[in-house]
C-alpha cells in the first residue's frame, strides 16, 4: 500500500506492507536510526517519536497510521532552534549515559514542554515514566527537565 | 649551576566536571550502535530457541525452512563437526548451538540467515524440532539434591580466562566451589552471647541493558570481522580465534557505543553463533536479540544462603559462617568468578576471630548466569548486614556505632595474602548515615538502615594505551575500554590532557577496533579509570618525556609543542607516539591484589504501608570512595544509576521460573525502576582521600552502590518493623510477613 506522510518536515511517499511498523520504516527505509528498538511492548520509550506533535511508541505504531500526518524524529528535533536549550540542559546536568534512551526521552520532553505539563518535580516524574533509562538513575534527567521547565 | 624551584602545578583538567564528550552525538541521535550499522551484502540472522528446559533433541527438520524465499542457510549443530564447538572463558561447557541436548528454556537450537528479517523469522517458525524431555533441575537446591539429574555430562575443560587457579573436578552439578576458613569457628560460636542465624533467598535478575545483544559477523577465508556489543573485545577475540582455529590477529572486533552493559555484555555472548552462521552463509550476518532473548543470554545468579553470626553481648563481632548455593544455569559463564567474589565479600569488612565460607556454583536447567554490576557483593551484603543490625538490636547499640567498633580500618588485612584495606569505611558510613538524617526523629512505619561492604575490584590489571600527538596539536588516545555510558572517553581525555597540560577538548578518544587499538583486558570490575586510565596517563606522560627530550629541558610550555615537533621531524608533519602499559608485575600494589577494594557503603530511609505491604524509599545515600574524582559529576551519576538498579533489585525485579520455564520474558511483566521510583532524596557523597592506585590517586566506582542499597533498604525496613530474608521485597511478600509478625505478636507498629 502507498503511504504519504511528512517526516521531519519533508514529504515522503512510499510503498509499504500494511503491517510495517513506523519504527522499521524510519530506521530501515529512511535511515533515521536515532529512534531505538528495545522492549517492543510500549514500556521503555526508546522508540518514541512525535506524530502530529504527540509522543507515540513507533515500535507499536503502523506506518499506515501515520498517513497524512507529521512525524518528528530526533534527527528532525535536533534541527530546530529550540533544541539548543534541550541539548544544553542535558549536557550541563549530565542527563545521559549510554545514550540509547536519550532520543526518545528528548522527544517526550519536548512535547511536554510544549504542552506546559511539567509544573512540578512530581509532574515531571509522572509524565516521563513512560521512558525508561537504566543508566542514569533519572536524577540528572529530572534536574535537566526541571531546569528547562523553570521548576525550582 | 642554578636550581629552579617551581610551585606544584595546579590541576586544571582532572577534578573538574567537564561535559561528556559524547553528549552532542548521543543527544542528536547520531551516536552509532551496532544495531544501526549495515555491512555490504549483509544478511539477517534469527535464532530458533528451545521451548523446553531439558531434553534430548530427537530430530531437527529444516527442509521447509530452507525453501522459504530469501533464506540463504539454516545452521544446526551438525554444521560444526569440523571444529571443537565448545566455549566458555571459565569452563568450556557451552556449544555454539545445542548439540544432541538442550539444557535451558531459550537455548539456541538452530539459526537462519536470510535476505530480510521477515524471511528469517518465517524460516525459524518452519523448523521442526522433536524433543524427548528429561527431568528438570529447577534450581541450585535441586541441583545438589542426592540423585539429581546431571545438567551436563561433559568433562570439565578449563576456559582460556578463568583466572581461578586449578579448577576442581566437577562434583555432580557443582562446577566450582570457593571456600574461606579462618580461626576456630566452633569455639567462637560456643562462647558467643549473641548468635543470629537465618536462611535467605536472592532472585534471578535481568541486567536490562536497553540495547540488546547485537552482533554483525563476516568471515572471509581465515579472517573474521565482528561488530559487537561487547565489553571485553580482547577476550572475545581470543575465544573466537580459539573456536574457529584462526590466529588471534585475524579476528577483528570493532566496538562502537554500547547501549548499556552492566556486565551483561561481558565475555563471549552471541558472537560465536553469529560467526558460525556467517561462515556457513558466506556473507555477513547480523543477529539482534529481542529483550526476551537477551534475558536468557545472561542474567544475575539466583542464590540460597544460610548464614550465622556470633557476637559478645556488648556487640563485639566474633565469627561468621556462610553457606551459599549459586544457580549458574545450564552453562558456567562467569559463575565461578561470581562465586569467588561472593565468597570474598561474605564475611564483610569486620575484625573477625573466625569465619568459614562455603560457596558453590551449581548447574541447573535455567538460562546461564554471569556478571551483573557488583556481583557477589550484592548477593551477600544484605544478608550479612541484616545480621549485624540484629546484633546491634540485641546488644542495644546503635547500628552505626556497632560498625564503628567492628569495621576494619585502613591498612588492616581484609583477606589473608590480599591487599590490605585502602579505604576509610568508618568515615564513609558516618557520612551516609548523616545524609539520611540518622539522628533525626522519625514517625512509626519509617525506618533507617546503613550497610557496609567491600568488593574486590579491578579484575586482572592488564591494560595498554597509545597516545598520538598529531601535527595540528590534537591528541588521539587509543585504548580498549568500551564506552557503555559510564564515561571513559570523557575521563580519559581529561587524564591525558592533565598529563600533557593541554585542554581536554584537544583530546579525542574513540571506540575499540582490535586491529588498531592496543590490548585492554576488559571493561568491568570498576577498573577502567583506575587501570586503563593509568595506561592512558603513562602514554601521555611518554609523549611529554619525548617533548622534554627534544627540548633538552623538563620545563616545556605546551604552547611550544608544535615548534618542538617541527624541530624533531623537520617539517609540518609526523606524530609523537606515547605508549603506556599496566601489568601486575612490578607495579607495587597490583602484585598482591585486588587492584583496590571498592567500598559498598549506603544508607536508606523507607516507609512501609502495612495495608498494602508497599515500601516507599524516601531517602538514599551512597559513598563514592573514589580516591580522586576525575569528573565529579560523572561519579555522582554513576552512583545514582547504581542506586536505582539496587532499588529495583531490592524491591521488585525478579525473573520468575516455573520448573525451568521463564514466565516473564518481557518488560511488561519484568519491571525495572521508572522515574516514579526515584527516592524523594538521593545523595552521593564523594570521598577523596587520594588513596587509589589509579591516575592522580583515583580508584574506580559505580558498582558499590548497587551492593549497598539493597542492604540498606532491607535494614531500613527491619528498622520500620519488618525483617525480611527474601528478595525482592514485593508488596505481597512484605504484607505476608507483616501478617506473620502480627500472628507471632511481634508487630510493633
Amino acid at each position: 500500500m502507498e503511504v504519504a506522510l511528512s517526516v521531519n518536515g519533508r514529504e515522503v511517499v512510499r510503498d509499504v506492507a500494511p503491517q510495517e511498523l513506523l519504527l522499521d520504516f524510519l530506521r530501515d527505509s529512511l535511515g533515521l536510526t536515532g529512534s531505538k528498538r528495545s522492549c517492543e511492548v510500549q514500556v521503555c520509550g526508546a522508540c518514541t517519536v512525535l506524530v502530529d506533535g504527540l509522543p507515540v511508541s513507533s515500535c507499536c505504531y503502523l506506518v499506515a497510521q501515520a498517513q497524512g500526518r507529521e512525524v518528528t524524529t530526533i534527527e528532525g528535533l535536533a534541527e530546530r532552534p529550540e533544541f539548543e536549550r534541550l541539548e544544553d540542559a542535558f549536557t550541563r546536568h549530565a542527563a545521559l549515559q549510554c545514550g540509547f534512551c536519550t532520543p526518545g526521552m528528548l522527544l517526550t520532553v519536548s512535547a511536554l514542554l510544549e504542552s506546559g505539563e511539567l509544573g512540578s518535580e512530581e509532574q515531571i516524574k509522572q509524565s516521563l515514566s513512560g521512558n525508561l533509562c537504566r543508566c542514569t538513575g533519572y536524577r540528572g534527567i529530572v534536574e535537566a527537565v526541571a531546569d528547562l521547565a523553570g521548576v525550582e | 649551576m642554578t636550581t629552579t624551584v617551581r610551585e606544584p602545578r595546579t590541576r586544571t583538567q582532572v577534578g573538574v566536571s567537564r561535559p561528556r564528550r559524547d553528549a552532542a552525538e548521543k543527544l542528536r541521535g547520531q551516536a552509532q550502535f551496532v544495531g544501526d550499522m549495515l555491512v555490504p551484502r549483509m544478511l539477517y540472522g534469527k535464532v530458533l530457541r528451545s521451548t523446553i528446559a531439558h531434553g534430548r533433541i530427537v530430530s531437527i527438520d529444516t527442509t521447509a525452512a530452507e525453501k522459504i524465499p530469501g533464506v540463504v542457510c539454516v545452521l544446526t549443530g551438525a554444521d560444526l563437526s569440523d571444529i571443537d564447538p565448545y566455549y566458555g572463558h571459565a569452563i568450556k561447557d557451552r556449544p555454539i548451538v545445542a548439540i544432541d541436548k538442550v539444557r535451558f528454556h531459550g537455548e539456541q537450537v538452530a539459526a537462519v540467515a536470510a535476505e530480510t528479517p521477515a524471511a528469517a523469522a518465517a524460516a525459524v517458525d518452519a523448523i521442526v524440532v522433536e524433543y524427548e524431555e528429561l527431568p528438570v533441575v529447577a534450581d541450585a537446591v535441586a541441583g545438589v539434591a542426592p540423585g539429581a539429574p546431571l545438567v551436563t555430562e561433559r568433562e570439565m575443560v578449563p576456559g582460556l580466562f578463568h583466572g581461578l587457579g586449578e579448577l576442581p573436578e566437577r562434583d555432580g552439578n557443582v562446577c566450582y566451589r570457593y571456600a574461606l576458613d579462618k580461626g576456630e569457628l566452633e569455639a567462637v560460636f560456643a562462647h558467643a552471647d549473641i548468635v543470629v542465624e537465618g536462611e535467605y533467598t536472592f532472585p534471578s535478575v535481568y541486567q536490562y541493558a536497553m540495547e540488546t545483544h547485537t552482533v554483525i559477523a563476516q568471515v572471509e577465508g581465515d579472517e573474521i570481522s565482528l561488530w559487537a556489543t561487547c565489553q571485553h573485545p580482547f577476550l572475545v577475540r581470543a575465544e573466537i580465534a580459539d573456536l574457529f582455529g584462526v590466529p588471534v590477529a585475524n579476528v577483528r572486533i570493532q566496538v562502537p557505543y554500547l547501549g548499556g552493559g552492566f556486565g551483561s555484555k561481558s565475555y563471549t555472548k552471541m558472537e560465536p553463533l553469529t560467526v558460525a552462521l556467517a561462515r556457513k552463509a558466506g556473507r555477513p550476518v547480523k543477529i539482534q536479540n529481542r529483550v526476551g532473548e537477551s534475558m536468557v543470554t545472561t542474567r544475575r545468579h539466583n542464590m540460597r544462603a544460610t548464614m550465622r553470626t556470633a557476637a559478645t553481648k556488648e556487640g563485639r563481632l566474633l565469627g561468621r559462617e556462610v553457606e551459599c548455593l549459586f544457580d549458574t544455569g545450564a552453562y558456567a559463564d562467569n559463575g565461578p568468578r561470581v562465586v569467588a567474589t561472593a565468597g570474598d565479600a561474605a564475611p564483610g569488612p569486620y575484625r573477625w576471630s573466625a569465619y568459614r565460607v562455603d560457596a558453590a556454583c551449581v548447574y541447573t536447567n535455567r538460562a546461564p548466569s554471569g556478571s551483573y554490576r557488583a556481583f557477589g557483593a550484592t548477593h551477600l551484603q544484605w544478608i550479612g548486614e541484616s545480621q549485624i543490625d540484629e546484633i546491634a538490636r540485641r546488644a542495644g547499640i546503635d547500628p552505626v556505632e556497632v560498625r564503628r567498633q567492628n569495621l576494619l580500618t585502613p591498612g588492616e588485612e581484609v583477606r589473608s595474602g590480599g591487599k590490605p584495606l585502602d579505604a576509610d569505611l568508618v568515615g564513609d558510613v558516618e557520612k551516609v548515615a548523616q545524609a539520611v538524617g540518622w539522628d533525626e526523629p522519625k514517625r512509626p512505619l519509617v525506618g533507617r538502615g546503613v550497610s557496609v561492604g567491600l568488593l574486590a575490584a579491578g579484575a586482572h590489571p592488564v591494560s595498554s594505551a597509545v597516545c598520538r600527538l598529531e601535527a595540528d596539536g590534537r591528541v588521539v588516545v587509543l585504548v580498549g575500554t568500551t564506552e557503555m555510558g559510564q564515561g571513559p572517553r570523557t575521563a580519559f581525555a581529561q587524564i591525558a590532557a592533565e598529563e600533557l597540560r593541554i585542554d581536554a577538548d584537544r583530546v579525542t578518544v574513540r571506540g575499540t577496533d582490535t586491529r588498531f587499538t592496543p590490548y585492554d583486558r576488559s571493561t568491568g570490575a570498576s577498573r577502567s579509570t583506575t587501570v586503563a586510565g593509568l595506561a592512558v596517563q603513562r602514554a601521555a606522560n611518554d609523549i611529554r618525556r619525548q617533548l622534554e627530550g627534544i627540548a633538552g629541558t623538563d620545563d616545556v610550555d605546551p604552547d611550544d609543542y608544535l615548534a618542538l615537533m617541527r624541530k624533531h621531524f623537520g617539517f609540518a608533519g609526523g606524530e609523537l607516539i606515547g605508549r603506556g602499559e599496566v601489568t601486575p608485575v612490578g607495579t607495587g600494589s597490583y602484585a598482591e591484589g585486588p587492584v583496590f577494594w571498592e567500598v559498598c557503603v549506603g544508607a536508606a530511609e523507607v516507609e512501609v504501608d502495612p495495608q498494602t505491604g508497599f515500601v516507599h524509599v524516601r531517602r538514599t545515600a551512597t559513598a563514592a570512595d573514589v580516591g580522586r574524582a576525575i569528573n565529579p559529576l560523572l561519579v555522582e551519576r554513576q552512583d545514582e544509576g547504581a542506586t536505582l538498579q539496587g532499588l529495583g533489585n531490592a524491591l521488585f525485579e525478579e525473573m520468575v521460573y516455573d520448573e525451568g520455564l521463564l514466565l516473564n520474558d518481557t518488560l511488561l511483566d519484568y519491571r525495572i525502576p521508572t522515574f516514579e521510583d526515584l527516592p524523594d532524596a538521593m545523595t552521593c557523597v564523594i570521598v577523596e582521600n587520594e588513596d587509589g592506585p589509579g591516575p592522580f590517586g583515583a580508584k574506580g566506582c559505580g558498582e558499590g552502590a548497587l551492593a549497598a542499597v539493597p542492604a540498606a533498604i532491607v535494614n531500613a525496613l527491619a528498622d520500620a518493623g519488618v525483617p525480611m530474608n527474601e528478595l525482592p521485597l514485593t508488596p505481597e511478600r512484605v504484607w505476608q510477613r507483616i501478617q506473620e509478625l502480627k500472628e507471632e505478636g511481634k508487630w510493633q507498629n
